[in-house]
């Protein structure tokens, strides 16, 4: 469904993506571990657009998107839950959620949209005018994926959605992921927490300064020695 | 002077600053937008609201329109102008430091001002009255037909930018982009269509402070915009850029001040005030009357 293949991205002279290569499959959730710095929150950055790779070609279901402004490549059905969730923090939540389907005009459909994030996080439909940046940081993240669901998306970007949660939160965050997943959007996701990560993905890669070190089935990586050494604390 | 006097002066004179105060405000409002959303003080915006005044006056003095459509035609023309002018002179510097942008902007300035000498002489030019002028008295308190006019003329184009702002879609894409422009490119925002839509907007509003001041002022030059441009921006600087409310705040503010130093004082001082003003915040609250204490977005 997507396949990165051999990129190399640069902020100036920084060389932040060496011929990084992945491949999602429809339906699965895809995990994309690494530590700080690897260059995961750059991989997603150059899906959704917003930087552009210097070589190498990014194909969504037979597309190539990687010249595509970024506006186009969420219409295809591409949606991405940022790093640090950067939500609309002086917007209430109901406007941000209308944001997430900017790109749409069927208003029956993003009304039974809401009603499905509403479902999903509760926490959001009691707090839906609320100023969203007077949310507490788990329902922030939560606004940020309804967010991006609101466009309806064939596949979601997820950029360490557990960052800065209570471990109980970041469990339900995983859940409803995996839920999502289960309703038939295929997810690829970047964390820094590789046990958990790698207990709800059907894949894996490991990235390191920029280049794909290890990938296999997500028990593969859990099973193999480095990935324990490195990412799992033994 | 005893105090009925006094009062009666203070009135007199916060009418005439409120409604000089309307012009800086909708001046104000271009500045403010266009830099919430691509952080560039617009220099040539000044310069805009001076073709506007012309637009205004080439409908009424030449083609005898009458007012509203004067007024919709010059806000027309000077939106246009504006998107042309961002999509010529900033947009190719999008990804320019700030201070190229910044510097192109007073050259587009310098472009306007003197372009529009070439094409429409130096010669200031006369205003068609548009509006019979009649003098109302209010309690001792005397009210023109143009402060009228320009009251309810800026108070409706604001009620409407207001809407417009908070409750269509582009509106809130808008919002969105000065916020956080990347956040909106991953809402599938097409951030260049914002930053044109905005500056059309900014325009427009100039344009229509240019049309009444023509019609308040009666008189119209190439250089008009300078003055009120820069005080539109302290005005705005006073608010807090970037911050809708603040513009009309202190384009309101910086009339009402203007006003009063001019009446109760002497008219040589009103410049003066309207820069101390400017030193004034930029000392003790650099982000406005309504702008949150520096928090620069990570
Ligand atoms: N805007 C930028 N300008 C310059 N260099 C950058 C920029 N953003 C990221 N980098 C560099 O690119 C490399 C990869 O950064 P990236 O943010 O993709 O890492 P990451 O794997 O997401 O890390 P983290 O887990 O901390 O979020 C880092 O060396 C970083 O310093
Ligand atoms: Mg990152």
């Amino acid at each position: 469904m997507l396949e990165v293949k051999q990129i190399d991205v640069y902020y100036g002279a920084i060389h932040a993506l060496k011929g990084v290569s992945l491949e999602v499959v429809e339906g699965e959730i895809v995990t994309l571990i690494g530590a700080n710095g690897a260059g995961k929150s750059t991989t997603l950055r150059t899906i959704s657009g917003l930087l552009k790779p210097q070589k190498g070609t990014i194909t969504f279901e037979g597309q190539t998107i990687a010249a595509k402004p970024a506006q186009q490549i969420v219409k295809l059905g591409i949606s991405q839950v940022p790093e640090g969730r950067r939500i609309f923090a002086n917007m209430s939540v109901m406007e941000n959620l209308e944001l997430g389907a900017y790109i749409r005009n069927d208003n029956k459909g993003i009304g039974e949209d809401l009603d499905m994030v509403f479902k999903r996080f509760p926490r959001l439909a009691e707090r839906r005018t609320q100023i969203a940046g007077t949310l507490s940081g788990g329902e922030q993240q939560m606004l940020a994926m309804g967010r991006a669901l609101m466009s309806r998306p064939r596949i979601l970007l997820l950029d360490e959605p557990s960052m800065g949660l209570a471990p109980l939160l970041v469990k339900e965050i995983f859940s409803i992921i995996k839920e999502i997943n289960a309703a038939g959007t295929t997810i690829l996701l970047v964390e820094q927490n590789a046990h958990m990560a790698l207990s709800i993905a059907h894949k894996a890669y490991v990235l390191e300064t920029g280049r794909i070190t290890l990938s296999g089935t997500a028990k593969e990586l859990a099973a193999s020695e480095s990935v324990r050494k490195a990412y799992l604390g033994g | 002077m005893d105090f009925a006097s006094f009062l009666q002066q203070l009135g007199q004179q916060l009418i005439n600053g409120i409604s000089l105060g309307s012009i800086y405000a909708l001046i104000a409002l271009g500045y403010t937008m266009i830099y919430g959303i691509i952080r560039l003080i617009n220099f040539a915006h000044g310069d805009i609201y001076m073709l506007g005044a012309y637009f205004g006056y080439f409908a009424t003095a030449i083609l005898k329109m009458s007012f509203i459509p004067s007024l919709i035609i010059a806000m027309v023309l000077a939106a246009i102008t504006g998107m042309v002018i961002e999509r010529a002179a900033y947009r190719p510097l999008r990804s320019a430091p700030r201070i190229a942008v910044l510097i192109t902007a007073i050259g587009v300035s310098l472009f306007l001002e003197y372009g529009s000498m070439l094409l429409v002489t130096p010669q200031p030019r006369t205003f068609p009255a548009v509006f019979p002028a009649e003098i109302y008295n209010v309690g001792g308190l005397v009210l023109n037909s143009q402060q009228i006019v320009i009251l309810a003329v800026s108070l409706i184009l604001m009620l409407v930018l207001n809407y417009v702002v908070h409750y269509t879609k582009s509106g809130k894409a808008m919002r969105a982009v000065s916020y956080d422009t990347d956040a909106a490119k991953l809402m599938g925002i097409d951030v260049d269509k914002v930053i044109s839509f905005t500056f059309a907007v900014g325009s427009a509003l100039a344009a229509a402070a240019g049309v009444l001041v023509g019609i308040y002022y009666n008189s119209i030059d190439p250089l008009m915009g300078i003055m009120p441009g820069l005080k539109a921006f302290v005005a705005a600087v006073l608010g807090g850029i970037g911050i809708i409310p603040g513009a009309m705040l202190g384009g309101v503010l910086m009339g009402v001040i203007e006003a009063l130093v001019s009446g109760f004082f002497s008219s040589t001082f009103r410049d003066a005030a309207a820069f101390g003003i400017l030193i004034l915040i930029l000392l003790f609250r650099p982000s406005g009357l309504l702008g949150k204490n520096v928090r620069e977005k990570v």
